[in-house]
């Protein structure tokens, strides 16, 4: 397809119709159809949520029994996880922008991107799968020997984790090449939006552990149906073992959550405060080094599982590390507000969420490095609280922060500021309530993944369910708000907020092919100093 | 469930449980340390942050930054080496506690630890005593506990002593605590392992050397209770109640209401007479006979039980008509 048979349609308008989305090479609708796939698996993901806080409100059974309300906690867990989360910010906003912030026409190889997709929902159906056979009640850890000796259905479950763990492979390998090979003439590595930075040193993480969950579950598979004694003592197997292999993924994949997230901010706090960001390099190389220290901290979560007294000093060694580029991000952002012209837009309103949320994650994080206080807080729920606030205080809030800065961008049109604010702060407080209760009652001993608990903690409990239906109207307000912003939304101008980077150089929608005149970068990302803001007429002031 | 011991919540501070060994202060003094820090640290941020986005809004004379500061080298090393230094003190810190919870001196009182779906079993070698969901050690001294799981992973978590230790099949993990406070402690069990994990919990009751040993000469056989009575404490001592109920609603076991001398139906199709020698083999050796619809979960209770026992519990089953 040439430019000028398509002169002035976008890429939703070249083409109409299921099967033009089906078959589609585009990344734009790639990651459009990534995004409705993950808001959906955010949206089954809440309500498994939702139903297991509601249990909790009493330490009798109120709705479910132990089997169900530890078959919800699973789902959730799973779900989140690995539907939602890991492809949240990569597949979908890393999709659509990636091409755009290098001036790149597509990824590098558009075909294996369309196979991700298609993967993706071949790994989401056998998770579904699941539900049928006999929702899986293991948690989304799958420990050993529970998962090898329980009759539900784990192989379908670990299976679909198996398969989308390629979907996630592809969609590195993709953007490795993408970013090593598709940069518009101008682009040094050091001239690159941090977003993506922040996606290549996810892909880094992607490409290299992912395989090592996959072998894991893959074991973990042929011992369940061939009988074969890896992790399972009764068949002479090492339950630690499975813990040690899990792990090995599981924590570089929470980098796999973050990082993207930490890119994101970068492109709303630069946008928003109208200046250039503070310390690019240091910000670029602590997404690397968090990559690579990522791989050797797994330890961390195998603190009271009989591990030797030296191999906990070196993981907790270790885990105070890779704390340090975490904390180095958050400075710069801060520093980059300073003489700034700041903007309070819904996407910078969730900036600030995630600086308030991610700084309480990381705080709290340190508690859990030390080794002694590990040990006590341990499968507690201040654990589940530290890592609500790093995903879903740090994650989601820049996941939502990019659908609200972006939005514009890929549909052309703009959104009810107002309710959008609103929703922000319900989300901010419902999220405070639900979490925040979760630190204490763990500090004072609470254990995790308990369907009925000591009467003492009661008001915890009740304060935690509370919030979460604070999070819940904030999320339909979303839904409503958004909706309403396809079907009438107000055009938008091709550069609503003022940003700098290329995405905003061309037209919202994008032409299918992206730009009109292919780009040609004389000057750093977030320039503000010496470039002029692109599409200036039609920006919001 | 029932709060029992009241060291957890009601005795603690804002934050932690009541402590109640030596290291337990240790702890906390460390975790308060991190705290006020983190408290210092993060309200710091936050009125820089909040300074800054009044200060530098956009307002019709501030459209554009100022000029822009890309880079401070002093003061983006000094952002990585100061918290380097304050986490490196933290690492070593909790380190050095750690060691002191995970080395026992010489010269303990051991006791055995079996995690079971879903109960705690202790047994006092050298006494010979076995207890079930409860147990007892004397104030100011060493205890370690050697503990083994018969199914999957367990975990020995006693909040007051600020210890925890995975309970794993087919190898020993320990744990060990001096208490410094006599009184009545709870236990959790904190590693995921099934419908009734959250019901895994014991008691332990530390006493003062005179009582403990009151303990040992009593916690012979209980032969004055009647059998019918004795059988309903078991029901609860023994962690029946986890899996079985008595008023018919089904847990993950059948109810034992009204089940005496009714013909039940095996998952192998046959039909088998709840009698005193089907209840006595159900109580030995569960998987013996299944009921239909229910999965063989039953952990063995051969040699946790002594023969009055079994038989007390026999009457008490007679008894829930």
């Amino acid at each position: 397809m040439s430019l000028e048979n398509n002169s002035g349609k976008n890429f939703m308008e070249v083409a109409k119709g299921l099967k033009s989305w089906l078959v589609t090479l585009d990344h734009k609708r790639i990651g459009i159809m990534y995004l409705l796939f993950v808001i959906s698996a955010f949206f089954l993901g809440g309500v498994f949520a939702l139903l297991l806080r509601f249990e909790l409100l009493s330490p009798n059974q109120i709705a479910f029994t132990a089997k169900q309300y530890n078959q919800l906690f699973t789902l959730h867990g799973a779900i989140m996880v690995f539907l939602f989360i890991v492809p949240s910010i990569p597949a979908s906003l890393g999709n659509f922008l990636l091409p755009l912030q290098i001036g790149a026409v597509d990824v590098a190889f558009p075909r294996l991107n369309l196979a991700s997709l298609y993967i993706y929902m071949v790994g989401a159906v056998f998770c579904f799968l699941s539900l049928y056979l006999g929702a899986v009640d293991t948690g989304w850890t799958f420990y050993t020997p529970y998962s090898s000796t329980t009759d539900t259905s784990v192989i379908s479950i670990t299976l679909g984790a198996f398969i989308l763990g390629f979907s996630s492979i592809l969609t590195g390998v993709n953007f490795i090449a993408t970013i090593h090979k598709m940069r518009a003439p101008g682009m040094t590595w050091f001239k690159m939006p941090l977003f993506v930075w922040s996606l290549y040193a996810t892909a880094i993480i992607q490409v290299l552990a992912t395989p090592v969950l996959a072998i894991t579950l893959l074991l973990l598979i042929f011992e369940r149906l061939l009988g074969i004694g890896i992790f399972d003592p009764a068949l002479g197997g090492d339950p630690v073992l499975f813990q040690h292999f899990f792990w090995f993924y599981s924590h570089p994949a929470v980098y796999i959550m973050i990082l993207p997230a930490m890119g994101v901010m970068s492109e709303l706090v630069t946008t928003f405060c109208k200046r250039n960001i503070f310390g690019y390099k240091l910000i670029a190389f602590s997404s690397i080094a968090i990559a690579i220290i990522s791989f050797l901290v797994w330890g961390h979560h195998l603190f009271v599982s009989g591990q030797s007294q030296f191999a906990a000093m070196l993981f907790s060694l270790l885990t105070f590390l890779v704390a340090i580029p975490s904390a180095i991000k958050v400075f710069n952002w801060l520093s980059t507000m300073y003489k700034g012209s700041i903007t309070f837009y819904t996407p910078f309103l969730y900036f600030l969420s995630f600086m308030f949320l991610f700084c309480i994650g990381g705080f709290t994080g340190v508690f859990l490095g030390a080794l002694s206080i590990d040990v006590h807080l341990h499968d507690t729920y201040f654990v589940v609280a530290h890592f609500h606030y790093v995903m879903m205080g740090g994650t989601v809030m820049a996941f939502l922060g990019g659908l609200h800065y972006w939005w514009p961008k890929m549909f052309g049109k703009m959104y009810n500021e107002g309710l959008a604010k609103t929703s922000c702060l319900l989300v901010f407080l419902g999220f405070n309530i639900t979490f925040f209760s979760q630190f204490i009652m763990g500090s004072k001993g609470m254990p995790r993944r308990y369907y009925s608990y000591l009467e003492q903690y009661q008001p915890y409990h009740i304060a935690s369910t509370i919030g979460s239906w604070v999070l819940a109207v904030g999320f339909f307000l979303m839904a409503g708000y958004l909706i309403h912003s396809l079907l009438r939304g107000k055009k938008a101008p091709s550069n609503p907020w003022g940003g700098l980077t290329l995405e905003w150089h061309t037209t919202s929608p994008p032409p299918l092919e992206n730009f009109d005149v292919k780009p040609r970068i004389t000057h750093d990302p977030y320039d503000y100093e010496n470039m002029d803001i692109p599409n200036e007429k039609g920006m919001l002031k | 469930m029932k709060t029992i011991a009241e060291n957890l919540i009601q005795k603690g501070s804002f934050w932690l449980p009541r402590p109640a060994t030596q290291i337990a202060h240790d702890v906390d003094t460390l975790f308060y340390t991190i705290l006020w820090f983190s408290v210092a640290i993060f309200l710091a941020m936050f009125i820089i942050g909040l300074v800054f986005v009044v200060k530098y809004k956009r307002t019709s004379t501030n459209t554009k930054a100022e000029k822009h500061v890309t880079h401070n080298n002093v003061a983006e090393i000094l952002w990585t080496v100061i918290p380097l230094i304050l986490l490196m003190i933290v690492f070593w810190w909790g380190y050095q506690d750690y060691l002191k919870l995970s080395v026992a001196p010489p010269n303990t009182m051991d006791i055995k630890v079996t995690g079971k779906k879903w109960f705690w079993s202790f047994n006092y070698p050298k006494e010979g005593i076995n207890t079930l969901n409860e147990f007892v050690v004397p104030v100011n001294t060493p205890v370690r506990l050697i503990m083994a799981s018969e199914d999957v992973i367990h975990s020995m978590f006693i909040p007051n002593f600020r210890v925890k230790k995975d309970v794993i099949p087919n190898r020993y993990t320990t744990v060990w605590f001096e208490a410094s406070d006599i009184g009545i402690y709870q236990v959790f069990c904190t590693e995921y392992c099934g419908d009734g994990h959250s019901s895994m919990s014991a008691i332990l009751k530390v006493m003062s050397q005179a009582d403990y040993d009151r303990w040992l000469q009593s916690n012979g056989e209980d032969t004055d209770t009647p059998l019918p009575e004795l059988g309903k404490k078991l029901y609860t001592a023994k962690a029946c109640n986890t899996c079985h109920s008595i008023d018919g609603s089904v847990k993950v076991g059948p109810s034992w209401k009204a089940i005496y001398n009714s013909d039940r139906q095996m998952a192998d199709g046959s039909s088998v007479k709840a009698d005193d020698n089907y209840i006595r083999e159900s109580v030995v050796n569960p998987q013996a006979k299944v009921v239909k619809g229910f999965a063989p979960v039953m952990p063995a209770y051969a040699g946790l039980l002594s023969d009055r026992e079994i038989d007390a519990i026999i009457e008490y089953i007679k008894s829930l008509k």
